[in-house]
């Protein structure tokens, strides 16, 4: 088996007296596809901010693609991270957020550009055909000059797909991607991680409510409750099968709730 | 008789759309340098931010005015009459404009520099391209009224000798006897300079906002 892309040991986040992560480990695969699944405020979202370096962490080591996350090497070993190793760390990692986060004031073809052209060097040509690329994987080659305000929240999250991909990063998170959506655009964005997943050998980390999704998508599901990770496993072991009391309940909440799975 | 009292009057409004002008300028940079040195990392160039905006609005631009002038050369730094007004002007309203820039820049969403941070832009390219193209329309129509404000401030500088359009109108008025000619005069051209300064802002906002309309994404 490969060395894990990420590897996170004994990691735990408090916000004041609150503890949002308990010492919770997990190790990822290259390629591999997992579905964090548990209540709201379980933590599965701090994990995807801190892998994007939007939170730091209170104790415990992360180490993406074989080098630490916070810390980096110094004087007498790992001292905290500055911001130029968090900068070459993140080139390895995107992310999709629940409410898109896209720029406003700039047309979609700016929005994907933007970092490419900023951060990486490309020209503005090569990075206009690299994102006219990605608008058509996602659906969306029409759109090029649109601005944000004139999307439909599905095309809006097509978009911020697109943006993330336009950096080529290793691992991909998406948080709660289509929380947001109304009802009838979650699949037009679901088609477009199914093709991810499909096509390409990206680790993708995905928070998700959608449970019928995340069977079909990920290769293993963790079940997070209170900070920890409660239960994980292939996704029919932990949809039909699950073990533990926690994830059972959760799971009929769900289902009462109207999700497929 | 009365041509050359108004082209008196129209000399004052020079000096006033001078002091005006220059003072806009210059409260506009400072108000950007101190503005985000208060959001600095650094702790000591937010002390300064906050010394200097605290220091301006706390004390009275007639004061601020006498110690350019008066004070300053005894340091060694001796300005023009219209350089000292300038400074003090710029200066004073910088300090307000300080705090709008603050404002601008902390109203913009935090998920749009979490956006960034997950496209790992730099701090510049981040304020620079996706902060302040957002804070700009939220900031301008508070510089709009800064900028009346210190128009109507200038007329604090006949204190240093400067012929600005109220000290004319004094003079017209002592040398004619008549108050409304004069004063009526400097009533429409002080209203007719914050028209241009305010529909110029409205122009500007209009270019800034473009594609801002509706829902923020």
């Amino acid at each position: 088996m490969s060395e894990p892309i990420i590897r996170m040991d004994s990691i735990s986040k408090r916000f004041g007296a609150l503890t949002v992560l308990d010492g919770l480990s997990l190790q990822v695969r290259p390629g591999e596809k997992l579905a964090l699944i548990g209540p709201s405020g379980s933590g599965k979202t701090t994990i995807l901010r801190i892998l994007m370096t939007l939170e730091s962490i209170s104790g415990g080591h992360v180490e993406v693609d074989g080098e630490q996350l916070f810390h980096m090497p110094g004087q007498g070993g790992l001292v905290p991270a500055n911001e130029a190793h968090l900068h070459h760390m993140r080139t390895r990692i995107g992310m999709v957020f629940q409410h898109f986060n896209l720029f406003p004031h700039k047309s979609v073809l700016d929005n994907i550009t933007l970092a490419p052209i900023l951060t990486k060097g490309v020209s503005r040509r090569d990075a206009e055909v690299k994102a006219r690329e990605l608008l058509e994987m996602v659906g969306l080659a029409d759109k090029a000059s649109s601005m944000p305000s004139q999307l439909s929240g599905g095309q809006k999250q097509r978009v911020a797909i697109a943006r993330a991909l336009a950096l080529s990063p290793k691992i991909m998170l998406f948080d709660e991607v289509t929380s947001a959506l109304d009802p009838e655009l979650v699949e037009e964005v679901l088609n477009v991680m199914r093709r991810l997943a499909a096509e390409t050998d990206m680790t993708m980390l995905l928070v998700t409510h959608e449970m019928g999704f995340a069977h079909d998508f990920a290769d293993r599901v963790l079940f997070f409750d209170r900070g920890r990770i409660v239960e994980e496993g292939a996704p029919d072991e932990i949809f039909r099968h699950p073990k533990q009391e926690r994830t059972q309940t959760f799971l009929r909440k769900i289902i009462a709730a109207g999700h497929r799975v | 008789m009365w041509s050359g009292y108004l082209w008196q009057i129209f000399e004052g409004a020079v000096v006033t759309a001078q002091l005006t002008l220059l003072g806009s300028a210059l409260a506009l940079a400072v108000a950007f340098a101190a503005g985000l040195a208060r959001l600095s990392r650094f702790s000591a160039l937010r002390a300064l931010s906050i010394i200097y905006v605290e220091f301006f609005r706390g004390t009275s631009i007639f004061v601020q005015l006498f110690w350019v002038y008066f004070v300053l050369p005894f340091a060694g730094i001796s300005l023009e009459p219209l350089q000292a007004g300038v400074l003090a002007l710029g200066l004073n309203v910088g300090a307000y404009g300080a705090e709008v820039v603050r404002g601008g820049i902390q109203a913009v969403p935090r998920e749009q520099y979490e956006a960034c941070t997950a496209l790992n832009l730099g701090r510049f390219q981040k304020m620079r391209h996706v902060i302040l193209p957002q804070a700009l329309p939220l900031m301008l129509p508070t510089f709009g009224n800064n900028a009346i404000e210190l128009l109507k401030g200038t007329a604090v500088v006949s204190l240093i000798s400067l012929n600005d359009m109220t000290f004319q109108a004094q003079i017209v008025r002592s040398q004619t006897g008549s108050t409304l000619i004069p004063f009526g005069t400097i009533l429409i051209l002080y209203f007719a300079m914050a028209l241009v300064i305010s529909r110029g802002v409205r122009l500007i906002e209009r270019r800034v906002t473009r594609g801002l309309d509706g829902t923020r994404s």
